[in-house]
């Protein structure tokens, strides 16, 4: 793998171009937004969002797609209330349980993916409806239990920073993921990552290990559905349909941010900023009064066009180049 | 192969009987060709509807048995006009009761589901309960009711997804013979020999929007949250509260919907109180995102409003510890208990409502510690009526 | 141009209609699976003390695979030119108001209501498949784009059921001869016409050469951009007759019909447990309808035992899994095969 080198931040400009035309709006569409407090409510807002985007990044890179973080989040919010039923005193283990629970949903995908060769839509699909059901199987068809003021702190807390003042627990623990999923990228695993989900072939031969890198592209996108999970938990209290449509937001996002579905190209920054522009997009036509009826055919025709201008802009020198994967060997 | 399947099939099945259908006679009530037309949002306000269910609130309930001595609603009913039952009298027990549900895909479902199968189990005369769960899909439930024509139901109970929709297969299970039990959303027909409902939405509205408008100031701001627009119920709630703020001095900044997502009602809130910089009184058409508002409010540090919930635990318990100025309009989960008792009343012939109207209690400041249950779910309806009730608390925990 | 483009470590074959040996092939898998399901089903609703297969159980399964099977036959063809459709739901919902506003209870209106409702239907088959081909949008994400769109238009637009169907339209969702429904003989025929389609004609052919391979079926001078249009007009005209069919069955449009069920991915889901690949160029509508009759009888069985509703979430999502598991398996031993 050293004479194959792809562009990590292919792709990432005009995303961040969007993301700082809604930026901008925002500050002349709502006076909150005219100091940076407004900004910093919308970060946290937007933090689960932006790390399931990570998440899901890591997976649609490879060439996969990860349908089950939505249902995933719902259950380990479930999984949470009914363990820590109030008392601070188990906060610290559920939340060790929590992501390992992440990390196991995210081993059971990535193996059946990989070992088992059924396609990872049809797998996190399963994955899906599994976990929608078990979970509430498991409670008696409603969440019981309740959060406890420490383990919420993450997602609705704030700590005193010098300099910084009050910065949301949620908008740290972004920019941690965010920091090392960027060193992740940038390392010798990242960019084979990125190569198995352009040409899986050309990886094998070069001695790459394709399989675990993609189940590690599953435990990655399990375990920070899981942090996002703890994330949204905290900000909004226990819900039944906390992650309702959410993997679907995070695959628009990922396409936002430029991301190739099939994998091969496509920056973890340009993910998280498509998240963060989504969201952003949200706030905006909330604020102007834009019927919420319609917000989703904004979401609909923004993703179109998202992915067409991939295509026709960027994708143009790749025109010549064979998307498919040249014919295995015998 | 498929071809040959077909014709098979075909041929097969026109030697075991000949055509027929399941389609209801034509001529009964109200077929849906009334029904409405693309339905505006205003239409969803009925003047005369709306004036019935104020007068609802303070009519007096007439317990069916004659027993005031205790508190029970769900077994009373508002103003009733009672119709004989004798045709459909089938005394000595044995009943085999059917319950086609609309879903029980939401806490309030859940907690009123438990609450009918504990109910079920007071009566050893129901020597069987079966039910089926149409998975809130509108086919699946006329498929349900259709196959408890053929199991020998005493009673068929029915809880419809939605309203128009399930008109048709509700006749044509009237027509079987079997007496038909309507309860929560109704059904345009007549047909079932009882529908059975709480007062209905106006009357949840206006009890919220009527506290907002003794409790905010004239000229304060309110904000509306809905879940989602289109189910009759909550579009009666936001018609008579939108009747009771255009009448009064409060300016609503906006009506919103929050799809019944906590996340999402915090960052609408949010947004709302810094576009607006205070906001008076929050409306709900729900009360189960409630708590999520309130926290929006604490979370910006600013000062919390009148509101409007709904009687959830979450909700009741932070209501008491942030002394909150608040109501809880209820719809009500003890009304699950009682299409099981009209089921019996029916079968011994005994006269039961045409229309059931049950009482629809609010939860106010000064009942609010009647119905705060500490060792109950977050999500746990109070007004369920089943704290009395033998198997209390294990199955609703 | 296919949505999962995993690619598995086997040569993917387009498999052409002839050279069939006798096998276990995922269509023949389908249906012993099915037997052995309405076997082991029978068995436990009996030993429950009741009947899976009387009159009313046959009902039951045939009219649950009424509309999932329209669905389902026309996602195949979609599935097998390696696209995907995940407007279906939403254009479910749409048909059915478009098809009861516009009878608005007149018995004369019900040609042109049917009509308008495939033409609309038709119309957003046609967008799907341009936006693919012509914008280059990953089907995935364009059928989701488009469902938005639906979505914000119905959400926009109406409130909850609308319009109304004649009496004597309704005949098509109540009508039945013996435990058959007409509409799912009707349904059966619509099969039976895309099998045919599928499996005999040139048009047809070409759907599965382009979901096997794109390049080379460009390369040996299929005109991959008109199939793939084709395949997703034909898509969205089945789920238009659902919307219809469904309109017929309760009286009126109904704008969450379609996603209430959850008619995109359970469609999908029937899709791949018939042994269609996802990645395209494998599969056809008879297996398809396998998969159809497993889910609608696991649902009736299910039923009939009274099982909690979440439980039945869970075997869903395992029998999907396994099943196409299995498939995997099968194709990875007789890849090496041959």
């Amino acid at each position: 793998m050293t004479r194959w080198r792809p562009r990590l931040a292919d792709g990432t400009a005009p995303v961040l171009v969007v993301l700082v035309v809604l930026l901008v709006a925002l500050a002349f569409a709502g006076p909150a937004y005219s100091e940076p407090a407004g900004y910093l409510a919308l970060l946290k807002r937007a933090a689960p969002l932006v790390i399931l985007a990570i998440g899901q990044y890591f997976v649609v890179v490879s060439g996969g797609f990860d349908l089950s973080v939505g249902s995933l989040v719902t259950a380990e919010v479930v999984i949470a209330a009914r363990l820590i039923s109030g008392d601070d005193g188990n906060t610290a283990w559920v939340i060790a349980l929590l992501l390992g629970f992440g990390v196991l949903v995210g081993l059971v995908n990535g193996l059946i993916t990989t070992k088992l060769l059924v396609p990872s839509f049809i797998v996190t699909l399963g994955m899906l409806l599994v976990l929608d059901g078990a979970v509430f199987l498991w409670t008696g068809g409603a969440p019981r239990g309740a959060l406890s003021p420490s383990f919420r702190v993450f997602g609705r807390g704030s700590v005193d920073l010098p300099l910084l003042g009050a910065v949301p627990w949620s908008v740290l623990i972004l920019l941690a993921v965010l920091v090392a999923a960027v060193l992740f990228m940038r390392s010798g695993t990242g960019r084979t990552l990125l190569a198995v989900g352009d040409n899986e072939n050309a990886v094998r031969l070069a001695g790459g290990r394709v399989e675990r890198l993609r189940l590690l592209a599953f435990v990655l996108s399990g375990v920070l559905a899981a942090l996002a999970a703890i994330l949204l938990a905290g900000f909004a209290g226990v819900s039944a349909q906390v992650g309702q449509g959410l993997e679907f937001r995070a695959i628009t996002a990922v396409v936002l941010g430029g991301v190739l579905l099939g994998g091969g190209r496509g920056s973890v920054v340009a993910a998280a900023a498509g998240a963060l522009s989504l969201e952003a997009l949200f706030s905006l036509l909330n604020l102007v009064g834009v019927s919420g009826a319609l917000e989703s055919a904004v979401q609909g025709v923004i993703i179109i066009a998202a992915v067409a201008y991939a295509a026709h802009g960027a994708g143009l020198r790749q025109r010549f180049r064979p998307r498919k994967a040249a014919p295995s060997l015998p | 192969m498929n071809r040959k399947l077909a014709v098979v099939a075909f041929a097969g099945a026109l030697a075991l009987a000949g055509c027929s259908s399941d389609l209801p006679d034509s001529g009964s009530a109200g077929t849906s060709t009334t029904s409405k037309q693309n339905a505006a949002k205003s239409e969803f306000f009925d003047q005369a509807e709306y004036e019935r269910q104020l007068k609802f609130r303070s009519a007096k309930a007439v317990d069916l048995d004659g027993d005031n001595s205790q508190f029970k609603p769900w077994q009373q009913a508002l103003d009733p006009k009672m119709v004989d039952t004798a045709k459909y009298a089938k005394p000595g027990g044995g009943y085999h009761l059917c319950f086609s549900n609309a879903s029980v895909d939401n806490p309030w479902r859940q907690v009123g589901w438990k609450t009918m199968q504990e109910e079920v189990k007071l009566h050893p005369e129901i020597t069987k309960f079966s039910t089926l769960d149409a998975e809130a899909k509108d086919d699946k439930q006329i498929s349900d009711i259709q196959s408890f024509a053929s199991q020998g139901c005493s009673a068929l109970i029915v809880s419809p997804n939605t309203t128009a929709t399930l008109t048709p297969a509700v006749e044509a299970a009237c027509k079987t013979g079997v007496p038909v039990i309507v309860f929560d959303r109704g059904v345009k027909t007549n047909c079932p020999v009882t529908f059975i409902h709480p007062i209905g939405g106006f009357a949840f509205g206006a009890d919220g929007a009527e506290f907002l408008k003794e409790k905010v100031p004239s000229g304060g701001k309110v904000l509306a949250l809905r879940i989602l627009p289109g189910v009759d119920v909550l579009e009666q709630r936001w018609a008579a509260a939108n009747e009771i703020f255009a009448g009064s001095g409060l300016k609503v900044v906006g009506v919103e919907f929050t799809d019944g997502d906590a996340a999402k009602t915090k960052s609408i809130v949010n947004d709302y109180i810094q576009r607006e910089g205070k906001i008076d009184g929050v409306w709900m058409d729900a009360g189960a995102t409630a708590v999520a508002a309130v926290e929006a409010f604490q979370d910006a540090g600013t000062a919390l409003p009148a509101i409007v919930g709904e009687d959830q635990q979450d909700f009741l318990r932070m209501w008491a510890k942030e002394k909150l100025t608040a109501v809880a309009p209820t719809y009500p989960t003890y009304q699950w208990r009682t299409p099981v008792i009209a089921a019996l009343r029916i079968l011994q012939g005994k006269q039961v409502p045409q229309e059931w109207v049950l009482p629809q209690p609010k939860v106010t400041q000064e009942t609010l510690q009647n119905y705060i249950k500490d060792e109950m779910p977050p999500l746990h309806y109070a007004m369920c009526g089943c704290d009395q009730m033998p198997g209390y608390p294990q199955p609703w925990k | 141009m296919s949505v999962v483009q995993e690619k598995v470590p086997v040569a993917r074959r387009a498999q052409p209609a002839g050279g069939r040996r006798f096998a276990f092939t995922p269509t023949v898998t389908v249906y012993l699976a099915l037997a052995a399901l309405l076997v082991v089903g029978s068995v436990l609703v009996a030993v429950d003390g009741g009947v899976l297969l009387d009159q009313g159980g046959i009902l039951n399964i045939l009219t649950r695979s009424t509309v999932l099977g329209l669905v389902a036959v026309g996602q195949t063809m979609v599935i097998v030119t390696g696209s995907l459709d995940l407007s279906v739901a939403y254009l479910i919902g749409l048909c059915s108001l478009v098809a009861a506003e516009t009878m608005a209870g007149q018995g004369s209106m019900v040609f042109p209501g049917v009509a308008l409702a495939l033409a609309v239907a038709a119309a957003v088959g046609l967008v799907n498949g341009l936006v693919i081909t012509v914008l280059k949008a990953n089907a995935f994400i364009a059928t989701l784009g488009v469902a938005l769109i639906l979505r914000g238009w119905l959400e926009h637009n109406y409130t909850g059921p609308a319009g109304s169907v004649p009496r004597s339209f309704q005949h098509l969702g109540y009508d039945r001869i013996g435990p058959v429904p007409v509409a799912a003989l009707l349904m059966l025929l619509i099969a039976a016409g895309a099998w045919w389609y599928m499996r005999r004609t040139r048009p047809g052919y070409h759907m599965y050469a382009v979901g096997g391979d794109i390049e080379v079926a460009r390369l040996s001078g299929v005109r991959t951009s008109r199939t793939i249009v084709t395949a997703h007009v034909l898509c969205a005209l089945m789920a238009g007759l659902a919307g219809v069919f469904l309109a017929s069955r309760l009286g009126s449009g109904a704008p969450y019909v379609g996603t209430d069920a959850g008619y995109d991915l359970e469609s999908i889901a029937a899709v791949v447990l018939g042994g269609a690949a996802l990645a395209g160029g494998r599969g056809g509508v008879v297996g398809t309808l396998g998969g159809v009759l497993i889910l609608a009888t696991l649902d009736t069985i299910f039923d009939d035992l009274a099982v909690d509703p979440f439980f039945k979430d869970v075997v869903r999502g395992v029998v999907l899994i396994v099943a196409v598991a299995l498939y995997a398996r099968r194709k990875l031993t007789s890849g090496r095969a041959s």
